[in-house]
């Protein structure tokens, strides 16, 4: 058990080594660097100035060891310089992590309470009018882009209120909260409510063939009991191993739809970084979010491992 | 079933309705790309000021862009783009994948070892922030995007694949094929991959929405395929917050687009996995 935590504890380091050195040489391979796009765009030509940048940003060092001082900058908390506005990267993230991190939470919060019960009716209703209608409806949610559902709320809000909501730091009334945080968080968690749905309706079929349930009904429980007691615990597991998936799904949600919302979260300012093409910005944010997907994972095998008693990991 | 095409159509509209339904979907959108030259009534690149943002009516049907440009036939022609990036991206992620995952189930060993972990590491990045590094990475275009979006598709099929073939490899029938003398790379070819096709086939066309779900999310933040293409996503994305308020036309038209083809792929998809893949039926 202990062993098998630290073997997924290195394996994820691995992995996290793997992303970095991935995704430092990607940013690197494409002709021309922040030196040229500064000279194109501000048309300044005094080659010296042009020198004095690249040597000032060390891209005049060999890749290895540019390589090499991000990491140790890493382990100790220094991420570097934005090329954009010049302040620590770290600075520019760190304020802009819980923003994300609540939008996402109440995202999977309304993913979840919709679509587990929502696929369990239409498991138990299994080919009547109301499962294909809500087939339908995840299907749909599977179809739609997140942006354009977004989109669509804009327009809803222009329709009733005439107005968009605006991003506020501290909503002063709860409406403020709720239209600048919840209705944006349901804009993304629709897709993985979707997602969610489907998966619950496909296990609890699964698990409503299975002896024991047909046992449980043999002995005369209500059909309630059998669904909820008895066939819910266990379909619920498979849905629990999809989190890790959930959340890497519910990251491109994030990004579009703090794009439409205006919403000032790392997901947004990934995409802004990589307009700006401030690489140093670039390559930590995507170490952060690769960070958290692989400690999900982690942390969803490891919650499997403990609600689950018949698995038992070798070691 | 020797009635005909009718009868046939009868036949798989009963066992499969919303299968079917995905098909004709598919099958309009597929009309509509390759003849969009003469399905759109007008050109989706000739500018007209004295048209910008006209509301939908006789000659503009769907209404007016910003640049006055027609918008049905600019969705018409839109279609080529979602198609096109569609099948070249599910065709090069599965490709190389089905590739991948065939050999490294095959071999086993050190190769094996090294394709999970490339695998592991690519799959701690979700599909549109690795599409969004590596359009970065390489420019904006056509290609690129294509490029951008079939590389983060590889590691789930070669996963796949690569499960089914541990599984195929130790069948009696491949045993007997290895037993008569077939060189190894005969028995793969010849006896594994062809048995893999299902599974890979109820992949591939899983992956056509997601696919052009993630061209339009990259176009929509203005990263994907360039003007003046007139990919659906790239038509949200000209401050579409603001024509919300002024022009709901060209926010609605693209996005319902975008919503019925993902819609049609996701039916073709579940009944051809229904059909094919008996074990994974719900």
């Amino acid at each position: 058990m202990l062993s098998y935590v630290i073997r997924r504890l290195l394996l994820m380091i691995v992995t996290l080594f793997g992303v970095s050195v991935a995704i430092f040489l990607l940013l690197r391979i494409v002709p021309g660097n922040i030196a040229d796009i500064l000279f194109d765009s501000a048309g300044l030509i005094d080659p010296a100035e042009k020198q004095k940048i690249v040597v000032d940003l060390g891209l005049d060092k060999p890749l290895p060891l540019q390589y090499a001082q991000w990491i140790a900058g890493l382990f100790r908390g220094d991420l570097g310089y934005s090329y954009v506005s010049e302040k620590p990267v770290i600075d520019e993230i760190l304020p802009r992590i819980p923003i994300t991190a609540r939008l996402a939470g109440i995202a999977l919060l309304f993913a979840v309470c919709t679509g587990v019960p929502l696929g369990v009716i239409s498991a138990v209703r299994q080919n009547t009018w109301l499962d294909y209608g809500l087939r339908i409806l995840s299907l749909s949610g599977l179809s739609m882009p997140a942006f354009w559902l977004g989109l669509l709320i804009l327009m809803a809000f222009v329709h009733f209120f005439g107005t968009i909501p605006i991003y506020e730091r501290e909503p002063a009334t709860y409406w403020a909260w709720i239209q600048m945080l919840v209705i944006p968080a349901a804009a993304v968690g629709f897709r993985s409510s979707a997602l969610i749905m489907r998966l619950t309706r496909s296990s609890m079929l699964e698990v409503l063939r299975q002896d024991y349930v047909r046992t449980a009904r043999a002995k005369g429980l209500s059909e309630g009991a059998v669904t909820f007691d008895h066939a819910l615990r266990n379909a619920v597991l498979p849905v629990i191993t999809t989190i890790g998936v959930e959340t890497a799904f519910l990251m491109g949600g994030l990004i579009v739809t703090e794009t439409v919302f205006n919403i000032p979260g790392v997901a947004r300012f990934l995409v802004e970084a990589i307009r700006w093409r401030d690489y140093p910005m670039v390559q930590n944010l995507v170490m952060f979010i690769a960070l958290v997907v692989v400690t999900v994972n982690l942390l969803v095998d490891l919650t499997y491992m403990f609600v689950d008693p018949r698995i038992r990991y070798g070691g | 079933m020797n009635g005909g095409f009718l009868s046939d159509a009868v036949y798989w509209s009963r066992r499969y309705p919303l299968g079917v339904a995905g098909a004709v979907i598919m099958i309009v959108f597929v009309f509509a790309a390759v003849f969009a030259g003469t399905v759109a009534p007008l050109d989706p690149f000739t500018t007209n000021p004295r048209a910008s943002l006209a509301p939908p009516g006789a000659t503009y049907l769907m209404g007016a862009d910003m640049m006055g440009r027609d918008v049905f036939s600019r969705m018409i022609h839109g279609a080529r783009i979602s198609l096109a990036v569609a099948l070249g991206a599910t065709f090069l992620g599965s490709g190389f994948g089905a590739a991948l995952g065939l050999s490294s189930g095959y071999l086993g060993g050190w190769f094996d070892l090294v394709v999970q972990r490339v695998a592991e590491v690519m799959q701690s990045l979700p599909l549109l922030v690795m599409a969004l590094v590596i359009t970065a990475s390489l420019g904006p275009s056509l290609i690129n995007t294509i490029i951008a979006i079939a590389i983060p598709l590889i590691p789930n099929v070669a996963r796949v694949i690569r499960s089914n073939v541990l599984s195929l490899r130790e069948m009696p029938f491949v045993e007997a094929a290895r037993a008569t003398g077939m060189s190894e790379w005969r028995v793969a070819i010849i006896h594994v991959l062809p048995n893999t096709l299902a599974p890979l086939i109820v992949l591939a066309t899983a992956q056509l929405g997601s696919t052009i779900l993630t061209e339009a999310s990259l176009s929509f933040l203005g990263l994907g395929v360039p003007e003046p293409w007139p990919s659906w996503g790239r038509m949200l994305s000209e401050s579409a917050a603001e024509y919300v308020r002024t022009a709901p036309w060209l926010v609605i038209f693209p996005g319902l687009a975008i919503s019925l083809v993902v819609f049609g792929t996701n039916l073709l998809g579940d009944a051809l996995r229904d059909a094919l893949d008996p074990r994974q039926r719900d």
